[in-house]
């Protein structure tokens, strides 16, 4: 029996059953593509073939085309590695931790923040390879591979390499349980198409059967993957925050940094989950699987994240004081009042006040507003990488080797490439692919929709 | 008459309903081929007496032979194949080795009882499934059972069965 407290919020809306369920998102990937879809995708194309430019010169002329410079030998590139790679936590911790706990609110979001998440991991994923500057070697320098010099292997107490272990297996796991759960979709679209279609969605459905012992199975694929996906999820910026927290730069050198950099990578997860699903949901008439509760239950995860975002700055302050270490003492004097003061402010205002609006549940309920501030705390979240990675390199022990980083135009490009092209693999994703998880919701339709089907 | 080949069908579309017929069919002394669903119904697997799925097992022994050939390859590398003195550590520095060790642990324990599930389930892009009905995959449970299994019953007992259990519709599907 089917027991939900009625204090409970309904999951979906309008009264649907199973069939409108199938109906209701299968219709997205049967229709044609509408013209605004056509739009926005060949907009992403365009964006992805100008930034293919910046990214090709890159690659012909060598690193030597990024701003960097003797002292400032990491900036944007690693920036923006960090910040695509924080957004690829939410689909993980959706899909694996919310099943962990139970959450059925989940089902209505986890198919889309996957996706988004695989998309994430490989824009994060190009920075390290283009900065490798000749990535065709790049294999020999990041795997264990015998090579011509007597096998000199890949060095494993360096947190860089643990990170290609980290970011390979995450992205790995995560393409494999996004997969595991769109095949039941698949096999709903295959036996609702005819001709072609029929053939490709049934090739992706993988002879999908539906039969009980299947769905035994499935189930518990899924709650294991769930086990390993979730201290995957903490370990995969845990590793990213080594890579700084294990050097000796003022202001890198913390043991604050892994937890930090797990809330960072949360909060702007679900600050771009929130972006994208609020589209979504408008441009597919989603509003009764992703409804006002799923968005406050997000905005609620930002307040905690961002909150200990939020503690974790000022931590960093009083530790940088109370160790009398005074490199570390002027890092951070340094990047509230130094030159790169607007960088700092941004980030506190973005990443430690504008979140706290969503105390109010005015705010928080408020499509717009939710919308809006989503953006600022993926902004602010960019800056806090740029504000750790740029102001505490750009002065350092040494005042003579000071200096200031300034972004090309191939910094900006290479940057641009990655958009272009996770909007690209985003739009071809929500044309091609059920965006919401039909098994799953039709599992809660009877439980937690507003009217109960008799 | 041959088994695997003829079969009566009973068509639910509730999954509470569903598995009380399944209970109320098993205990008629009908034997079930088995039941399709367009999602997971919790608690089909004891009704129909199912086992619990051994894949955790083949997770857990995929995860530890992960961690073996994590562990075993660094210390190759590192301490015995070319052993390089890096920031004054131990050649074998154990600590170092555990992140990597844990990542491939993961992996291997994810991949391995990923490729277990879909041999098992005959999952495969060229499989063609058996569709006894093409509404399981969009509203309908289907409880199929095969005539040759149950020949000690009537085809008209079975449906009576059927129907009484809650079946929405009774149908007759034969392969080839």
């Amino acid at each position: 029996m089917h027991v939900t407290s009625s204090v409970r919020e309904p999951l979906i809306t309008g009264g649907k059953t199973l069939k409108d369920v199938t109906h209701d998102i299968s219709r997205q990937v049967e229709a044609k593509p509408s013209l605004g879809w056509l739009l926005a995708f060949l907009f992403s194309v365009g964006v992805l073939l100008l930034g293919s430019i910046a990214l090709v010169a890159t690659l012909w002329e060598g690193i030597g085309m990024w701003g960097l410079n003797k002292t400032v030998g990491w900036a944007w590139d690693i920036t923006n590695f960090v910040w695509w790679v924080g957004i690829g936590h939410a689909g993980t911790l959706i899909s694996a931790v919310l099943l962990l706990f139970r959450q059925k609110w989940r089902m209505a979001i986890n198919r889309a923040a996957e996706a988004m998440t695989i998309f994430a991991v490989i824009c994060a994923a190009m920075f390290p390879v283009i900065h490798m500057g000749r990535p065709w070697l790049g294999a020999y320098w990041a795997l264990p591979l015998p090579n011509t010099f007597g096998s000199l292997w890949v060095n494993f107490n360096s947190p860089l390499l643990w990170d290609v272990f980290a970011i390979s297996t995450y992205f790995a796991v995560s393409l494999v349980f996004w997969y595991i759960g769109l095949i039941p979709d698949f096999a709903t679209i295959r036996d609702r198409a005819s001709g072609i279609r029929k053939t490709i969605y049934g090739a992706l459905s993988f002879g999908w059967d539906g039969a009980a012992k299947t769905w035994s199975r499935y189930e518990s694929v899924a709650l294991i993957l769930a086990g390993l996906a979730t201290p995957l999820v903490l370990s995969v910026h845990t590793i990213v925050s080594f890579d700084f927290a294990t050097s000796v730069i003022p202001g890198w050198h913390t043991t604050i940094f892994p937890p930090y950099f797990v809330a960072g990578a949360i909060f702007s997860g679900f600050a771009m989950v929130l972006t994208l699903m609020i589209v979504t949901r408008k441009v597919f008439h989603l509003e009764d699987y992703i409804t006002i509760g799923h968005i406050e239950l997000m905005n609620i995860v930002i307040i905690i994240t961002g909150s200990i975002v939020g503690i974790a700055y000022i931590t960093e302050f009083f530790i940088a004081w109370y160790s009398g270490v005074a490199a570390e003492q002027y890092a951070f004097m340094n990047r509230m009042f130094g030159p790169y003061w607007w960088a700092y402010w941004s980030m506190m205002t973005c990443n430690v006040i504008s979140p706290q609006l969503f105390w109010f549940k005015k705010i928080r309920t408020s499509i717009v507003a939710t919308f809006i501030l989503s953006l600022v705390v993926n902004i602010g979240m960019w800056f806090e990488r740029f504000v750790i990675i740029v102001t505490s390199l750009h002065r350092d022990y040494l005042p003579s080797s000071w200096a200031m980083f300034y972004p090309t135009i191939s910094d900006i490009g290479v940057y641009l490439f990655t958009f272009g092209l996770f909007f690209t693999l985003f739009f071809l994703f929500a044309k091609f692919f059920p965006v919401v998880n039909m098994a799953e919701i039709k599992s809660i339709v009877k439980s937690s929709s507003e009217k109960v089907i008799k | 008459m041959e088994r695997d080949k003829n079969f009566i069908l009973g068509v639910y579309d509730d999954e509470d309903v569903l598995l009380d017929a399944i209970s109320k069919v098993r205990g008629s002394g009908v034997k079930i081929h088995e039941v399709y669903s367009p999602f997971p119904v919790h608690g089909i697997d004891d009704v129909l007496g199912y086992k619990r799925s051994k894949l955790p097992i083949a997770a857990f022994l995929f995860g530890i032979l992960g961690t073996t050939l994590a562990l075993v390859m660094q210390f190759y590398m590192m301490k015995i194949d070319w052993p390089m003195i890096i920031g004054g550590k131990d050649h074998a520095a154990f600590p170092d080795f555990i992140p990597v060790t844990f990542e491939l642990t993961v992996l291997l324990a994810a991949f391995g009882m990923v490729g277990v599930f879909m041999i098992a389930s005959n999952l495969k892009p060229w499989g063609q499934p058996r569709i006894f009905d093409i509404r399981i995959t969009d509203d309908k449970h289907v409880m199929a059972i095969d005539l040759a299994v149950n020949s000690s019953l009537e085809e008209s007992q079975l449906s009576d069965v059927l129907k009484n259990s809650g079946a929405s519709e009774v149908n007759f599907k034969s392969f080839e």
